[in-house]
């Protein structure tokens, strides 16, 4: 190498120009990990509703199958290609996808008249209509509009069913408190004849009755919806009768328009946000889990901020600096990185079978051996998530009062202003925006965890929300649904793994999603703080 | 030592100690501040002259390590007496810092700081005394149409203004500064200057400054500090024309500090 080459390379060296180059490959590295990671969920997500067209296939062995196409690759032995299509119908066929060797393909195309079923239960069904009994003496031609118009009576007459079901529910919610206040009296040793007792055996005796006209007419009118039927024909002829109550709704891809196509997707996103979930989760919507997962977040927060606040406001203002208030913060700081499992195992134990079971004994022993608090509940996956994300919200509070400069105190202090004064005036407020940042990074935690709630509290099914209109109207005792435990559970639990992915998919857009918005409102509220409270540069 | 006599002093300062942990920073002062005059520390860094300023109001009280022996005595009582109240105590001595430290709150909201902890809540009285004070630190006029815009978006001069206009509004008897105009452009120094020439009537001002020609100008009395002891204290126009000791001779002609 010449000198002059040498020197030039030296002080290239000594500017530091590769490690520039290598900061900016770092963080170009983790921007594009972010950012591939939102495409493929985005990718596998949001295709999900978009109703894509059923082919009639005619193999080389004269079989007949219709099917939406899923994926293409190469066959094993690399000699073609081979196709894998949804064939739904699993009642008739067992299994939903089938793969099916490009080679064998005789002829492809798509019929208009082929129509998918979303059903209630056994998924979706690929068919043509063969017939129609309305159930009633009016009977009407076998073609899609009529289909589609007794579909809709169905469905109303469904509609009446439910107000129905409500009063059920309520009844039954009724009697089980009326239950629970017969054991307590029996708890009690009230006598047979008390007349408290047999107020409540009357009003019991009142209710059964009401609860058994209910569930009369209810039977008598599921049987005549349940009349309605009619019969379809899969790809090889074969026919299936099938319950118009059964089916959730009747569409026909290969006749869709762009239009149309958009308007689905559309109803099935709404259905997404607001529905109930069918077929044991994979389908259907989502809002119990949606309506849990902000619930465990919002009422987290309710605990671990104050408690975190609190907790830092005394750590930094008030001990005072030493051996134990050393230890203190190393060990708050070693608490935000215990793995999330020990905080559930902790919740477990301490506070279901702890706290939970004493508030059982103390308040609700009529009704022992059967849990009230003594159970994994959405109070206790909140306090449970609470204690995990306590330390985030201290170290952080910490670090915002610590970065207030000296003079803001004095400048109160000077001015006769006590500790408290101070603080409340003067210190929250100016450390406000590094608490929110805080309290965000806490609840992203929270939204990601799903370890600790599987055993505090998380159900794969709720039969009700910790919201409802039963006094006392919140719930915390409940068990609920969880975005992020649906996941893990269709995903990993569900007996037809292949059906349930794009669910899978659906769901992780939609948690992180959720993530997304809380967090940005909290920055957003961050950013307004952080205008009015700190200084410009100057 | 001083040897001129003070008839009316607010502040006695007499055989003050102060000491930051093991060291001492102030051996033995004894100091006589003259009512509604202006009185000046001055002296090299490390001399103690803020140390000593602090004291007035037990701001060192804030430094866990920190210990006074000695009294300052203020209108009759020893400020270090047990049963002393330091808010009373700090709403009698009003404080002007270095940096100017407006809370981020509104320009009307800084100003009655001093009066919202004190529990005044009656509006006229706040409207009336914010008015008083923001005239006082001859700031009115800029921010009049303003009072209810953030105060973090003042200039640096008018900041420190505005300090002491929430210092006056408690209405102390003193007003320590704290070298109020060491980090003020030439043009916002020449007004707090002239602010602190108007105030000297109604209240009595303890200003530490490095500015030797700051402290001709605006003071009438001054004390020069080294290295924790008092040196000399007297009559500004007859330290800086003819000191009486060498030190002081030194220090002020520039030889050292």
């Amino acid at each position: 190498m010449s000198k002059p080459q040498r020197k030039e390379m030296n002080s290239y060296w000594r500017v530091g120009e590769p490690m520039v180059w290598l900061t900016g490959a770092a963080l170009s590295l983790t921007l594009l990990s972010a950012i591939v990671l939102v495409v493929v969920i985005m990718i596998n997500g949001l295709g999900v509703f978009w109703p894509s067209p059923v082919q009639q296939l005619e193999l080389t062995d004269g079989s007949r199958i219709f099917g939406q196409q899923v994926k293409t690759e190469e066959t094993a032995d690399k000699s073609g290609l081979r196709r894998q299509y949804k064939i739904a119908n699993r009642d008739l066929y067992g299994l939903d996808f089938r793969w099916i060797d490009e080679d064998r393909i005789v002829k492809e195309s798509t019929p208009d008249d082929i129509l998918i079923l979303e059903r209630i239960e056994h998924g979706d069904f690929y068919g043509r209509l063969k017939n129609i009994d309305t159930g009633r003496i009016q009977q009407v031609a076998a073609t899609t509009e009529n289909l589609q118009e007794e579909l809709l009576r169905v469905r109303n007459e469904l509609e009446g069913l439910s107000e129905l079901e409500e009063k059920l529910s309520d009844a039954s919610y009724r009697m089980e408190q009326m239950r629970l206040e017969l054991l307590k009296l029996d708890y009690r040793n009230v006598a047979e004849n008390d007349p408290r007792r047999q107020k409540l055996l009357a009003e019991q005796q009142a209710l059964n009755e009401d609860f058994g006209r209910l569930i009369k007419l209810q039977t008598n009118r599921v049987v005549d919806v349940r009349k309605a039927k009619a019969v379809f024909a899969d790809g090889a002829g074969r026919e299936k009768e099938i319950v118009l109550a059964d089916i959730f709704q009747v569409y026909q891809p290969n006749q869709m328009t762009i239009l149309d196509k958009s308007i689905f997707y559309f109803h099935k996103l709404v259905e997404l946000f607001v529905g109930e979930p069918r077929e044991s989760n994979t389908e259907g919507g989502l809002f119990p889990a949606i309506f849990g997962t902000v619930m465990l977040i919002f009422v987290m927060s309710l605990f671990s901020f104050p408690l975190g606040v609190v907790a830092a406001v005394y750590l930094r203002e008030y001990a005072r600096e030493g051996i134990l208030v050393r230890i203190v913060r190393i060990a708050v700081n070693n608490l935000a990185g215990i793995p999330s499992i020990v905080y559930g195992i902790f919740g477990l134990g301490f506070f279901i079978y702890g706290i939970g079971h004493s508030i059982d004994m103390l308040f609700f022993p009529e009704r022992s051996p059967t849990p009230t608090f003594g159970t994994g509940g959405l109070l206790w996956a909140s306090l449970t998530l609470a204690l995990l994300t306590v330390p985030v919200v201290i170290v952080s509070t910490e670090e915002a009062l610590g970065a207030i400069p000296r003079e803001m105190r004095e400048g109160s202090y000077a001015l006769g202003a006590t500790k408290f004064q101070t603080l409340y005036r003067v210190l929250l407020p100016m450390a406000s925006p590094g608490i929110m940042t805080g309290l965000i990074l806490a609840m992203a935690r929270a939204a990601g965890e799903v370890a600790p709630l599987m055993i505090t509290g998380v159900v794969k099914l709720a039969p009700a929300l910790p919201i409802d209109g039963n006094f006392p109207f919140l719930h915390l005792d409940r068990k609920f649904m969880h975005l992020g435990f649906h996941i893990y559970d269709i995903g990993f639990q569900s007996p037809n793994v292949e059906a349930a992915k794009p669910m899978v998919f659906v769901t992780t857009l939609l948690l992180v999603l959720i993530v997304l918005i809380m967090s940005s409102v909290a920055i957003r509220l961050r950013n307004k703080m952080k205008k009015r409270y700190t200084f410009g540069t100057f | 030592m001083s040897t001129i006599a003070i008839d009316n002093p607010i502040i006695e300062v007499e055989d003050l100690h102060f000491y930051y942990g093991d060291s001492r920073a102030i051996h033995g002062v004894d100091l006589k501040f003259p009512e509604k005059k202006v009185t000046a520390l001055i002296g090299p860094s490390g001399c103690g002259k803020s140390t000593l300023l602090r004291c007035f109001n037990r701001m060192n009280d804030l430094i866990d390590i920190s210990r006074v022996e000695g009294k300052v005595i203020l209108a009759g009582e020893n400020i270090y007496d047990k049963n002393t109240d330091i808010i009373e105590l700090r709403r009698k001595v009003g404080m002007v810092f270095q940096k100017s430290n407006p809370f981020p709150k509104s320009i009307y909201e800084n100003v009655i700081y001093g009066l919202r902890i004190a529990g005044e809540n009656d509006k006229r009285v706040l409207d009336e005394r914010v008015e008083t004070s923001l005239k006082g630190a001859a700031l009115w006029d800029e921010v009049k149409d303003r009072l209810q815009d953030s105060a973090l978006g003042l200039s640096g001069g008018q900041m420190q203004r505005l300090c002491i206009a929430r210092a006056i509004a408690v209405n102390p008897s003193v007003i320590l500064m704290d070298e109020p105009c060491s980090a003020l452009d030439p043009k916002s120094t020449a007004r707090v200057e002239e602010l602190i020439s108007e105030l000297r009537k109604d209240f009595t001002i303890i200003i530490v400054t490095h500015n030797m020609q700051q402290a001709a100008r605006v003071s009438d009395f001054t004390a020069f500090l080294f290295e924790g002891d008092l040196i000399e204290f007297g009559v500004t126009k007859q330290l800086f024309v003819k000191p009486g000791k060498q030190q002081t001779e030194d220090y002020i002609t520039g030889r050292f500090g």
